[in-house]
């Protein structure tokens, strides 16, 4: 499972400030933090707030490559924004994210052929939010082709089928469940699959619970990556052993310290 | 068109360890032995990088065997009661690369030598011949956990392999190899799980993985040779695929396995070498590094069947 730590993003508090005050230690040990509890790769993202972006992008991808070299995953809807973050990359990247529109695929694929950047589509367009999974996976198919058409390489595509909040769209989540199953059989090689986590407990009153409890699910659906909050010790734990169940790992008394050291 | 090999890439590998530490290390040995290293399952060297040759030691005893067959020991008749001599032996007329020395004598049944005793014997060894060195205990734990700390006192610095450590008894000779700069057998009982678990236990008290050999259990063949073939193969594919726990490269008693079998006891002759070859060679298969080997014969068919096959 490929692991992408969502905690470096303007929404939070402590994130917001320490960019507007350029409080480059605040931002690294967020970083070290989740590195530490597990992230495979850092989730890079200003904020709403941010009123430069193009300056913070890249400031925030310098800070966080001083302490290391894992992956950044450029998470802004503007391609300006991920361009310029991608500039200042260093450490591998992906780009976060591109739409089923035409006129987005058209700039972000041969920005991520440019950078080598993998890169995540989201099942998403113009029209909105799909509204069941034929339309998912139409939408879905749509970046697949164009990656094809583009020649960008599949394996490096993760498509997100948008996981939406269980107190908002409870009877779409078990079609967003198979979704992710039927993604991977658009191609041969096949696309990866990834999603927002934390957003199927948005507004709830048991957050940890239903994010471990939805992780676990979409594990077992052949999800190959997740942006979370790697700190989550329990959705951590939970997500090494949904893997331990599908003999991802072999089984050992201390598999969860095991899991760890790999 | 040429034909194109499928290949397969793995992102783990397994871990070299090195055993013997020369003069340039602050040891004595007159060279050191590496080993594992694999870049892909056993024997695809097209698929991936297998840098380090199988290695084997001759193994000795403190104490001359007592239910040795004749045929095993008729190679080393002078010498079964003098380990010195028969160390020098195997390194001088039977070119051994390495050696393993058993201390069985130190068990209660076999002459119960004192911890002194057999740290005076390590010491000995290492002054007559220049081979990296494996050091094995007598399967007893309590006396065990009395003589691998000394011996490993009495090696320091000449980074040896000793063990064996297993899941009931492990922190003991963990903590004297870890003191002394030696590497450590880790050993499971044909059990995948325990092997990955005394992986665990052992780097949690500070000895680095890349100092772990794990002895999976073998059986010989026609004696379970397969159950071994299949934990190995399992691990082996864990640790290509990344997982560092069980990337440690592989010791396989072969002697000791093979010379039990009532086939190689009491066949025709030389039916007790083919036997221990073939185990060996199968053993290889299965993707061993480090074969423990008892007949210089089959030693010698072993090593031709290994340069065989990193020759080509």
């Amino acid at each position: 499972m490929f692991i992408i730590g969502e905690l470096i993003n303007g929404m939070y508090a402590n994130i917001g400030k320490a960019l507007k005050e350029r409080d480059k230690a605040e931002i690294q040990k967020c970083a070290l933090r989740q590195i530490e509890s597990g992230a495979d790769a850092l989730d890079i993202n200003c904020g709403p707030a941010s009123k430069q972006p193009l300056v913070d992008m890249p400031w925030l991808v310098e800070v966080v490559q001083e302490v290391t070299d894992k992956p950044l995953c450029l998470d802004s809807s503007r391609p300006q924004v991920i361009e310029a973050g991608l500039k200042a990359a260093k450490n591998k990247t992906v780009i976060n994210s591109v739409t089923a529109d035409s006129e987005k695929l058209d700039i972000i694929i041969p920005l991520a052929k440019q950078y080598s950047a993998q890169l995540i589509g989201i099942t998403i367009s113009k029209k909105g939010i799909p509204q069941n999974r034929d339309q998912r996976l139409e939408l879905a198919a749509t970046i697949v082709s164009a990656c094809v058409d583009k020649e960008f390489p599949v394996e490096d595509l993760y498509l997100d089928p948008i996981v939406l909040p269980v107190n908002v769209a409870q009877a779409q989540l078990k079609d967003i469940l198979e979704s992710i199953r039927e993604f991977k059989i658009i191609s041969e090689p096949s696309p990866k699959t990834t999603l927002g986590l934390s957003n199927v407990s948005q507004g709830t009153s048991a957050r940890g619970l239903i994010n471990r409890t939805f992780l676990t699910m979409a594990i077992a659906y052949g999800l190959d990556s997740a942006i979370l909050d790697p700190t989550d010790k329990e959705l951590m734990e939970a997500l090494i052993t949904a893997e331990l169940v599908l003999n991802k790992n072999i089984y050992c008394g201390s598999y969860l310290e095991a899991y760890r050291k790999k | 068109m040429a034909l194109q090999l499928m290949t397969e890439k793995w992102p783990g590998e397994v871990a070299v360890v090195t055993i013997g530490a020369t003069k340039e290390e602050k040891g004595t040995r007159s060279h050191t032995l590496k080993l594992g290293g694999e870049k892909s399952l056993p024997c695809l060297f097209r698929e991936g990088a297998l840098p380090h040759k199988t290695g084997i030691a001759f193994e000795i005893w403190d104490t001359a065997p007592l239910d040795w067959p004749d045929e095993l020991t008729r190679g080393y008749k002078d010498v079964l009661s003098d380990p010195v001599r028969w160390a020098e032996k195997c390194v001088k007329d039977y070119k051994a690369q390495s050696l393993c020395l058993r201390l069985q004598g130190a068990h209660q049944d076999y002459g119960n030598k004192s911890p002194e005793e057999e740290a005076q014997l390590v010491k000995k060894l290492l002054k007559s011949v220049g081979v990296p060195l494996v050091i094995l205990g007598c399967g007893d734990d309590a006396k065990d956990n009395l003589v691998l700390p000394a011996c490993s006192e009495a090696a320091k610095g000449e980074r040896c392999l000793i063990g064996p450590a297993a899941q009931d008894n492990y922190k003991t000779i963990v903590a004297s190899v870890l003191a002394d700069g030696h590497n450590i057998i880790a050993e499971s009982p044909i059990d995948l799980n325990i092997a990955k678990q005394l992986n665990v236990l052992i780097s949690d008290m500070g000895l680095a993985l890349e100092r772990i050999i794990m002895d999976p259990t073998i059986g010989a063949l026609g004696y379970g040779l397969e159950y071994a073939y299949s934990i190995m193969e399992r691990a082996r594919l864990a640790a290509l695929s990344g997982d560092k726990t069980l990337a440690c490269p592989f010791i396989c008693f072969v002697g000791q396995e093979a010379w039990r079998a009532k086939e190689a006891k009491a066949g025709t002759t030389e039916q007790g070498i083919i036997w221990e070859a073939l185990t060996a060679t199968a053993l290889i298969q299965a993707g061993a590094d480090l074969l423990v080997m008892r007949h210089p014969k089959a030693i010698e068919k072993v090593n031709k069947y290994i340069d065989n096959l990193y020759g080509r």
